[in-house]
């Protein structure tokens, strides 16, 4: 089946008022395949695309890990629809509750299939700034998001209900996950995860792969939080975007040539007294190869990086 | 670092949202089509010039801005002035935002006008209009259409208090060393947070109240340089970038007010400056 038409299908099915775990058969959409990335731990690879109707804003990495005890969403989807997708999945492997559901950060690609797990009770894990940035901007992503896929499919704006300061826990039965909360880099609320029994990192959006990251925390921030997290030589690593797993070393020295290009270029401008047009049209254009979406997000970024690094 | 405010976002992210739906040629009764822009314009005009028009500036005036906004909240954008001795004061004005007279400079005798840069908030696929006053008194314009949309009603990713953090906080840089007679290009930038009263906070369901840089002046020594009047179109910490023809009085004395009535003032000793 193909994936356009296994959509259709699923948004028939909705329309129709059936939900979706009456359609195991379905939610069995080629696009929703999970990759088991370390044992008992399942990924679902989002489109390298922008959020539309037939991608349901699926277009992050999302998916699971499963403890003896119970089960931690890594991610919940980018919307209502995302997230059902996700929960049938996870029912289509193991009845264990789903004990927490992390928010990694506050984009919508990631947060708003968080609705599609209310009724099984599970800890909302966040940032400690994420409610910040839930609050200030979660209703106009949810409005935007309602403009591409109808109002049943997007879902509530879920608050986190356990937040992270620093660094946090949690134990899914022999298996340890530990949450850390970091400084602003991609944005003011990223969480990154380790679970400590594969050794598996999930830094969610600190890491892009192959897909264009945009920037809307800091720049420096960023650079720095993956420079420290280098040092501590992970391998096999889930990135917010991109292939499911990755070598963290490899694919982290590609985004911080990226991220390093940028300040590099932006700081150039800046010295030599250079405007924020011309460093939006030149800046970064080597890496423009490298990247999917790139001519839709440099330009944003380096205005960003433009008006960070001029205060510095 | 400063958190800045340029966060102040317009649904972009790693959300995929593009700022801009592909634009669609309007039927001539559509608001969006160049008809009804021109009435708008027309309307506009009347109001802010008292019933002046004016006349197509055959490159007097020129406005450059992109076709397309990438960052509908921080929209860079350069008017240039040819010959600058002929120009008087200078309007920036975007037609369909909630307030259009982004900028209103009034030049004086220490004003090098050929350029300046401003970066502002476009909240609509709309004209932007740079409008010159000579110095007979009659007015020349130049156009261009921008897509970009959201730049006003974006929230930002940050609270009020954080978003407030350092605000009347002033910088002056110079492209080149400042010299007493000789043309220099000077960057002014100012930390506000330049809140439009369109900011929803989206959990109280209230506005953040506008509170906006309305007047700035800047002198060196007595002599004027230029006067501005602002609105909410200007981006979350503007920076404007002017000319100027430094006196030998060494000092440039910048001042800005905001809707609150918060005065800030700052005497940049420009001689002996490096940056």
């Amino acid at each position: 089946m193909s994936r356009a038409t296994a959509f259709d299908m699923t948004r028939r099915a909705f329309g129709a008022g059936l939900c979706l775990c009456c359609l195991p058969s379905l939610a069995r959409a080629e696009n929703f395949s999970l990759e088991e990335v370390a044992p008992s731990v399942f990924i679902r690879r989002g489109v390298d695309a922008e959020a539309d109707a037939a991608n349901l804003d699926g277009i992050a990495n999302i998916g699971f890990i499963v403890g003896e005890k119970s089960v931690l969403v890594t991610d919940s989807g980018g919307s209502l629809a995302d997230g059902r997708l996700l929960r049938r999945m996870i029912r289509d492997k193991t009845d264990r509750p789903i004990s927490h559901v992390v928010l990694s950060h506050g984009h919508p690609d990631h947060f708003f299939g968080a609705g599609a797990f209310l009724d099984e009770k599970p800890v909302f894990i966040g940032h400690s700034r994420l409610p910040e940035a839930l609050t200030m901007r979660g209703e106009f992503y949810r409005k935007r998001l309602v403009g591409l896929l109808g109002e049943s499919d997007v879902g509530p704006v879920v608050m986190p209900t356990k937040l992270v300061k620093e660094q946090t826990e949690i134990d899914l039965g022999g298996r340890r996950i530990v949450l850390t909360a970091h400084q602003p880099a991609h944005t003011t609320s990223d969480l990154s995860m380790l679970d400590t029994s594969s050794g598996l990192l999930l830094p969610a959006d600190l890491l892009f792969v192959g897909r264009i990251p945009p920037l809307d925390g800091s720049l420096s921030g960023w650079i720095g939080q993956l420079e420290a997290v280098r040092k501590q030589n992970y391998g096999p690593t889930v990135p917010g975007h991109g292939p499911a797993r990755v070598d963290f070393g490899p694919a982290s020295a590609a985004l911080l040539r990226y991220l390093t290009t940028l300040r590099d270029g932006v700081r150039a401008e800046i010295d030599s007294g250079g405007s924020i047009e011309h460093a939006m049209r030149h800046v970064g254009q080597s890496e423009r190869a490298n990247w999917k979406l790139f001519d839709d997000y440099n330009q944003r970024n380096v205005a960003e990086a433009f008006s960070e690094l001029e205060w510095q | 670092m400063t958190r800045r405010l340029a966060t102040v976002l317009l649904g972009l992210c790693a959300a995929g949202f593009l700022a801009a739906p592909a634009f669609a040629q309007s039927p001539d009764n559509s608001p969006d089509s160049p008809a009804a822009r021109e009435s708008r314009w027309q309307d506009l005009e009347k109001t802010v010039f008292h019933g002046k028009t004016a006349a197509p500036s055959n490159g007097v005036v020129t406005l450059d801005a992109p076709n397309r906004a990438e960052d509908a909240a921080l929209v860079p954008m350069t008017v240039t002035i040819k010959p600058a001795d002929k120009v008087k004061a200078l309007w920036l004005i975007i037609d369909d935002n909630p307030m259009p007279v982004a900028a209103h400079i009034v030049f004086g005798p220490a004003a090098d006008p050929r350029e300046m840069k401003f970066r502002v908030r476009v909240n609509d696929f709309t004209n932007v209009h740079a409008v010159a006053q000579l110095q007979d008194g009659s007015l020349v314009e130049d156009a261009k259409f921008v897509k970009a949309s959201g730049g006003c009603s974006a929230p930002m990713g940050q609270s009020e208090g954080e978003a407030l953090k350092g605000i009347g906080e002033m910088r002056l840089k110079f492209a080149r060393p400042v010299q007493p007679g000789v043309p220099v290009e000077a960057k002014l930038m100012l930390r506000h947070p330049n809140f439009n009263g369109m900011q929803m906070n989206q959990l109280t369901r209230l506005y953040t109240p506008a509170r906006y840089i309305d007047k700035v002046t800047v002198r060196d020594g007595d002599t004027k340089v230029f006067d501005m009047d602002s609105g909410i179109s200007l981006a979350a910490n503007p920076v404007l970038s002017f000319g100027l023809v430094p006196r030998s009085s060494g000092s440039l004395t910048v001042e800005v007010s905001d809707s609150s009535n918060t005065l800030w003032r700052r005497d940049f000793d420009i001689l002996r400056m490096t940056d």
